[in-house]
């Protein structure tokens, strides 16, 4: 990095890596409108709820209001006799899944357990685990069924918390549960699911070579993806046995694979067509409406069924991600090298087994290199919603821990945090905790980049009296996965792309752009759709932070392979070599033939074979993502508010394709991570009922809440992508709950170990830190 | 068991005046989705949190999801798709495509209609009126930088060109 990396926040370009000259683009690096835009600012665009038929029915859930408890029957004749019902679906509805660990894109869960969400099987482990199903004519008349089901439960004490679940005469939740101890089969009835390790080194050794040691426990809580748009399927059984789902979903072809195991039912059979999608985050992954909405339609005699979540439901049954309690423990040398660390993962796994820990304990320790590591990594389970994928899974938790733990490791070192960071940054073939070793990455970019920053070098009027400073980096591994896509050329020299990633932030623009630049046309030629399950081949989720890597490379290799058909067409006709035929700025050429794009795509369709190319990829060579961020705050102590000031990331994006969606990523990353940091929690009384299922009392940030915050694109290249792009998506969310509590601890001197860091419980830090003071001899 | 009887309702929605049955039970953004086919306007929460509904009743912001549909005969509606008279985009949401102020899209339309109905009212707000005027409308994905932007720099525009927000925005 040079200078200063000067950004416009609208108009400006990433800061580049300033050491070797970028190849120059015409495409990517530039800021279009999206396909998709004009649908999106005129409500036009079709959401999954958006769907309607002439004889559509409307399908509600029942669900548990107890958070244990055993189902001694289920009688739901009063129902079925109501007028305007057409069909009552339970459990006993679904066959038997098999029983084996289905990966899912982002986190797996036993196919049996899956099941067993989606329709109880004779005991409910949640508050709002469904129960139950309806179809009617109107969703009111739905309701109304729900009232005349009668359900016979026999309630049982919830466990709720990690200490309850793990204590030796704790109630057993599921009682087939066998801990996977390292890989064995434990022999007893248990609420640990797994336990893992990850070890480097000597971690004794380590400690006894260290200066200065610290060690905290700390605790989050339960928090939600908080999509604005709440889960919902429509599903058409037909009367020949073909299915027809419309969903909003991160993956298609997931909610295919995954419908098509509860139902035994074969994939052929299945048709998912993916409607505009109002976030996910990784909660639109698993499914939880899609197979009830198939039986409702065929026991309601193969009309279409649809069923919309409410918010309260959303809440109380999808997402979210697992509390946690982190020991960490650290230790470095007096010349700021950090030698040994130790660490205690321990997740709520939810209803089932299957918690983020083990990605967890990969970010926890991956932006350092670090000799002698030891992680145990542990799986619990407890009666909340089962854990699903959100944003950097597991990451943001364990950031919280280690992030704290280097930040008062510097301070008592007397050390500048970042330089703390510069010392012990992890570089290209340093190995993470789970022994492998990193790529090529730009960590250590991004700190010079905050570094370098006009923020990090302003002066903080106040600071240490209210007001305080605190920076903290993350990681996350992104990925690569599988797509597929077609390209045809169309007469008029535009061509269409038709690709099956779900669009959540911008992918068709990102997606567009690279082919435009791989075939060398402007992005505006480009007509990109997002396609149905039966119209290219299999397609991982968009989720890992892969789209833009992953279709990406597809869009490129089509782009490849669309020139290479042209020029084969042009030399056909022309009578030459396809050698002999060049292609530059959108000109065919070979001796006296001379043709523009347009007038060959016309050419081609007159005289020759059509164009249409396909590519299929399988991208592995994805290259993690780092981030690095500084917040400035106001702490006031008489309430325990805190407010932001500044906030400025530094994120390797390796190459900004559409610089103002990376942005997007950034921010938006962040103010979950804010969420997260200041206020997002689950709250349940003791008999395990969720108290906050509404969107005023589940508080996630509103635009009062945030600063403008600021982003520094750096661009190290992947070298496993043609235009060097890594995911963006995920790892912004991992640094804001450490920083946060870095620049808390900076204005006040109180450092907090547990999130949320909400009013009340920071007065309460104040508080006791203040009586300390006041007990202390002066 | 509820009144079921529907009831008819006459009332103006984007300047064309309509007609409808419905069940007092029902709230005016059910209507719009399930029976008027409207659906730009969008349930996030149903009860007033997240302004993904936001409409415009005699001119005047409200959440869709907590008004009853009976509660309309005789007033007067705009949602999302009449708030660009003759169909062309306005500058707000021309704006919003510039600025890239959208990921998903599905709280759009209830923060356009949101900042239009802010821009008639206050036609050079500051960042901060932005902000509070538009803590009513939840986005989980943009971290409203992008969409504070596009709002001040709409505003900006329509200050340069010395036109009243409510002929363009």
């Amino acid at each position: 990095m040079g200078a200063n990396p000067k950004l416009d926040p609208i108009r400006g370009e990433g800061s580049g890596n300033g050491s070797r000259p970028q190849p120059s683009y015409k495409v990517i690096g530039t800021r279009p409108i999206r396909p998709d835009g004009v649908d999106k600012v005129t409500g036009r665009a079709l959401y999954g709820a958006d769907v309607r038929f002439p004889d559509l029915l409307h399908g509600k859930v029942l669900r548990s209001p107890h958070a244990r408890a055993r189902i001694r029957s289920i009688d739901t004749s009063q129902a079925e006799a109501l007028p305007g019902v057409k069909a009552v679906v339970t459990g006993a509805d679904l066959p038997t899944a098999e029983d084996r660990f289905e990966d899912l894109g982002e986190g797996g869960i036993n196919l049996r357990y899956l099941s067993e969400n989606v329709l109880a099987h004779g005991r409910v482990l949640y508050h709002g685990h469904p129960v139950a199903a309806v179809a009617a004519v109107s969703p009111h008349i739905a309701e109304e069924a729900l009232s005349l089901i009668q359900v016979d439960y026999e309630v049982l004490p919830p466990v709720m918390t990690l200490e309850e679940a793990m204590a030796e005469d704790a109630p057993i939740l599921l009682e087939e549960l066998r801990t996977d101890e390292m890989g064995e089969r434990g022999n007893r009835p248990t609420n640990v699911a797994a336990h893992f390790r990850y070890e480097l080194g000597n971690v004794e050794e380590g400690f006894a070579q260290a200066d200065l040691v610290v060690e905290r426990e700390f605790r989050t809580q339960t928090v939600h993806q908080g999509y604005i748009e709440p889960q919902m399927a429509t599903a058409l059984y037909d009367q020949d046995g073909q299915i027809t789902i419309w969903t909003s979903t991160q993956g298609s072809f997931s909610v295919r694979s995954q419908v098509a195991e509860i139902l035994q039912i074969p994939v052929s059979r299945i048709r998912v067509v993916p409607m505009e999608i109002g976030g996910g985050f990784g909660g639109k992954i698993t499914v939880y409406l899609e197979p009830v909405a198939v039986l409702l339609s065929r026991k309601a005699g193969y009309r279409p069924v649809k069923l919309v979540m409410s918010r309260a439901e959303v809440l109380m049954a999808t997402g979210p991600t697992s509390g946690s309690r982190i020991r960490m423990k650290m230790g470095a040398t007096r010349d700021g090298r950090i030698v040994a660390a130790e660490a205690e993962l321990v997740y709520e796994a939810g209803a089932f087994p299957g918690s983020p820990v083990g990605s967890g304990a990969v970010v926890l320790l991956a932006p350092y290199n670090i000799p002698n590591v030891r992680i145990d990594g542990y799986d619990v389970v407890v009666n909340r919603p089962r854990a699903s994928a959100y944003r950097a899974p597991g990451g943001t938790n364990a950031a919280f821990a280690s992030e704290s733990v280097v930040d008062e490791l510097a301070r008592k070192l007397g050390l500048d945090p970042l330089e703390f960071r510069l010392k012990n940054g992890a570089k290209e073939g340093d190995r993470m905790a789970n022994g492998l070793p990193h790529p090529k990455i730009g960590y250590l970019e991004t700190v010079e980049a905050i570094r370098n920053s006009e923020h990090y070098n302003a002066p903080l009027e106040g600071r240490g009296r209210g007001r305080g400073r605190g920076v903290a980096s993350g990681y996350w591994g992104n990925w690569g996965g599988k797509s597929s896509a077609t390209a045809v050329l169309n007469a008029d020299g535009t061509v269409t792309l038709n690709e099956a990633s779900t669009d959540i932030g911008g992918t068709r623009a990102s997606i567009a752009m690279q082919f435009a630049e791989s075939l060398g046309i402007p992005y505006e030629k480009v007509k990109i759709r997002v396609v149905d399950t039966d119209c290219v081949s299999y397609n991982d989720v968009t989720g890992g932070s892969r789209t833009t890597f992953g279709t990406g490379l597809a869009a490129y290799e089509l782009g490849q392979k669309m020139k290479a058909a042209m020029i084969q067409r042009l030399a056909d006709i022309w009578g030459v070599s396809p050698e002999e035929v060049v292609y530059e700025e959108m000109v065919f050429s070979a001796g006296e033939n001379r043709v523009t794009f347009d007038e060959a795509a016309k050419l081609i369709e007159r005289r020759s074979t059509p164009v249409m190319v396909e590519a299929e990829v399988y991208g592995k060579k994805y290259g993690p993502a780092f981030s690095t961020q500084c917040v400035d705050v106001e702490v006031d102590v008489e309430t325990g508010k805190v407010t932001i000031l500044r906030y400025t990331i530094a994120q390797d994006a390796g190459k900004a394709i559409h610089p103002a969606y990376v942005e997007g990523q950034m921010q938006g990353g962040v103010a979950q991570g804010v969420g997260w940091a200041l206020n997002e929690e689950y709250v349940y009384d003791r008999e395990g009922h969720l108290l906050n299922a509404s969107l005023l009392d589940y508080r996630m940030p509103t635009a009062l809440d945030l600063p403008m915050i600021e982003t520094l694109i750096v661009e190290v290249p992947n070298p496993g992508h043609p235009y060097g792009v890594r995911g963006v998506g995920e790892v912004n969310i991992v640094p804001p709950a450490a920083a946060l509590a870095n620049a808390i601890y900076d204005a006040i001197g109180v450092r907090m170990t547990e999130l949320p860091m909400n009013p009340a419980r920071l007065l309460e830090a104040i508080l006791a830190k203040q009586a300390q003071e006041s007990t202390q001899p002066a | 068991m509820p009144e079921r009887k529907k009831r008819m309702i006459t009332t103006t929605i984007n300047g064309e005046e309509i007609t409808f049955l419905c069940e007092p039970r029902q709230t005016l953004l059910e209507v719009l989705r399930d029976e008027l086919g409207l659906t730009g306007s969008k349930e996030g929460c149903g009860n007033g949190n997240c302004g993904a509904c936001n409409v415009l009743l005699d001119g005047v912001l409200v959440n869709a999801c907590l008004v009853l549909a009976p509660e309309v005969e005789g007033r007067e509606l705009v949602t999302i798709e009449g708030i660009a008279p003759g169909g062309e985009l306005t500058l707000l949401q021309q704006k919003f495509l510039e600025h890239a102020a959208l990921q998903c899209g599905i709280c759009t339309p209830g923060f356009i209609v949101a900042a239009k109905a802010l821009l008639d009212e206050n036609p050079s707000p500051t960042e901060h009126d932005v902000r509070l005027w538009l803590a009513g409308n939840l986005c989980r994905c943009t971290g409203y930088d992008k969409i504070v932007r596009a709002v001040l720099d709409t505003a900006a525009a329509l200050q340069a060109a010395q036109t009243t927000p409510t002929e363009v925005a």
